[in-house]
């Protein structure tokens, strides 16, 4: 409770300060969102993407 | 709720109200619940066969499309099959392998540019090697003239006949049908064509095949004019995956499943963070409508008679 009514006083209180804190939030959770669904859709298909097999290409190229 | 309220005043929500009542005083004269017993069952009785009969005549309909003559090919497990699994960007390579030695003889692919394969199948470098290898007619030139040129990355595939009426003449009347869009542009997709491909077989007792022409049972119709395209061993491949038959046909429909549908792994990859999402919002909004409607869920309605 102590930890959510500082976070109120702080961030929420004050109009500004929680339109701050909505637009940085929102900037914060989308990258942090697409990066793990990225993350996770190339767990899920490890293997079978370019990025995982262009390696195999781009070393024979500069031989 | 506003903009209900405006249709339901406006002309035509009135009719339709009214229209409703008209039907609805009709029944209320013999409505269901004041009918003896044995008129109610004898009803029942009439909806439940109604209904039955109508799946009937669907199931038995569909059947009948079942038995014609075709042969529809099996659902094979494709990598991609999944909801969020991409194409097999190793089998797309070795696709485009097969396309360009094998299928590229006959069928154009002229929606196909050399630029698309770079990031998917190859390198940069390595397409513009491919490219590199065709000539193509550019031009007009500073006199007028047409001119050859090396192809470039920004060239589409090039196309074994320079018309549908010259492909007709070289294979005895048949169009060989352009391939960069076949797996949408037939039923059954990838699932038809490795049956296809992989499908030739003797004719069938009293059936003969016209001069020419080859038997296979997943071709509507059962002739189809092209040779059987692939054998085990009809080219090698570069990365030493062994060339069988089904391989070869696994990775050439593969390839054709991603020229169809360029936009298939994005699509998978913005489903997945689509579900992600809804998998936050869901039990949000869901909580929100518990939270909203609990008022009305829990309030008590009581009568008290007039003393």
């Amino acid at each position: 409770m102590a930890l959510a009514k500082s976070v109120y006083n702080l961030l929420f209180r004050r109009t500004s300060t929680f339109a701050i804190t909505i637009m940085c939030g929102a900037i914060v959770f989308e990258r942090v969102f697409d990066q793990a669904g990225d993350t996770l859709f190339e767990q899920i298909n490890r293997g079978k993407l370019w990025k995982h097999i262009k390696h195999n290409y781009e070393e024979a190229e500069e031989e | 709720m506003a903009a209900l309220r405006v249709v339901a005043t406006t002309g035509s929500g009135r009719t339709l109200l009214n229209a409703a009542k008209c039907t609805h005083t009709h029944k209320a004269q013999m409505s269901f619940a004041s009918l003896p017993k044995g008129k109610k069952v004898a009803l029942t009785t009439l909806g439940v066969l109604t209904t039955g009969g109508i799946g009937l005549a669907l199931a038995l309909q569909q059947s009948v499309k079942a038995s014609d003559l075709e042969l529809h090919p099996p659902n094979y497990p494709w990598s991609h099959n999944g909801m969020v699994s991409s194409l097999d960007h190793a089998s797309i390579r070795r696709g485009y392998q097969v396309y360009k030695q094998v299928c590229s003889a006959c069928h154009s692919m002229e929606y196909l540019a050399f630029r698309n394969l770079v990031g998917v199948s190859h390198t940069e470098a390595e397409v513009k090697a491919i490219a590199e290898e065709i000539e193509v007619v550019d031009g007009p030139d500073d006199s007028g003239e047409m001119f050859t040129r090396p192809g470039k990355l920004s060239d589409y595939f090039p196309k074994p006949y320079p018309n549908p009426e010259a492909a007709r003449v070289a294979n005895n009347g048949a169009l060989p049908p352009d391939l960069s869009y076949i797996v949408n542009a037939r039923h059954g997709g990838e699932d038809y064509v490795f049956s296809l491909l992989t499908g030739y077989c003797d004719p069938p007792a009293g059936v003969s095949v016209r001069e020419g022409l080859y038997y296979n049972p997943y071709f509507p119709g059962q002739a189809i004019g092209m040779a059987p395209p692939i054998y085990n061993e009809v080219l090698e491949y570069e990365d030493g995956t062994p060339a069988t038959m089904s391989q070869v046909a696994k990775d050439v429909c593969t390839f054709l499943r991603w020229a169809a549908e360029p936009e298939h792994d994005q699509r998978k990859r913005m489903g997945l963070k689509l579900l992600m999402g809804s998998a936050i919002l869901i039990p949000l909004v869901y909580y929100m409508k518990r939270h909203r409607w609990s008022v009305l869920k829990s309030r008590k309605i009581a009568y008290r008679p007039p003393k």
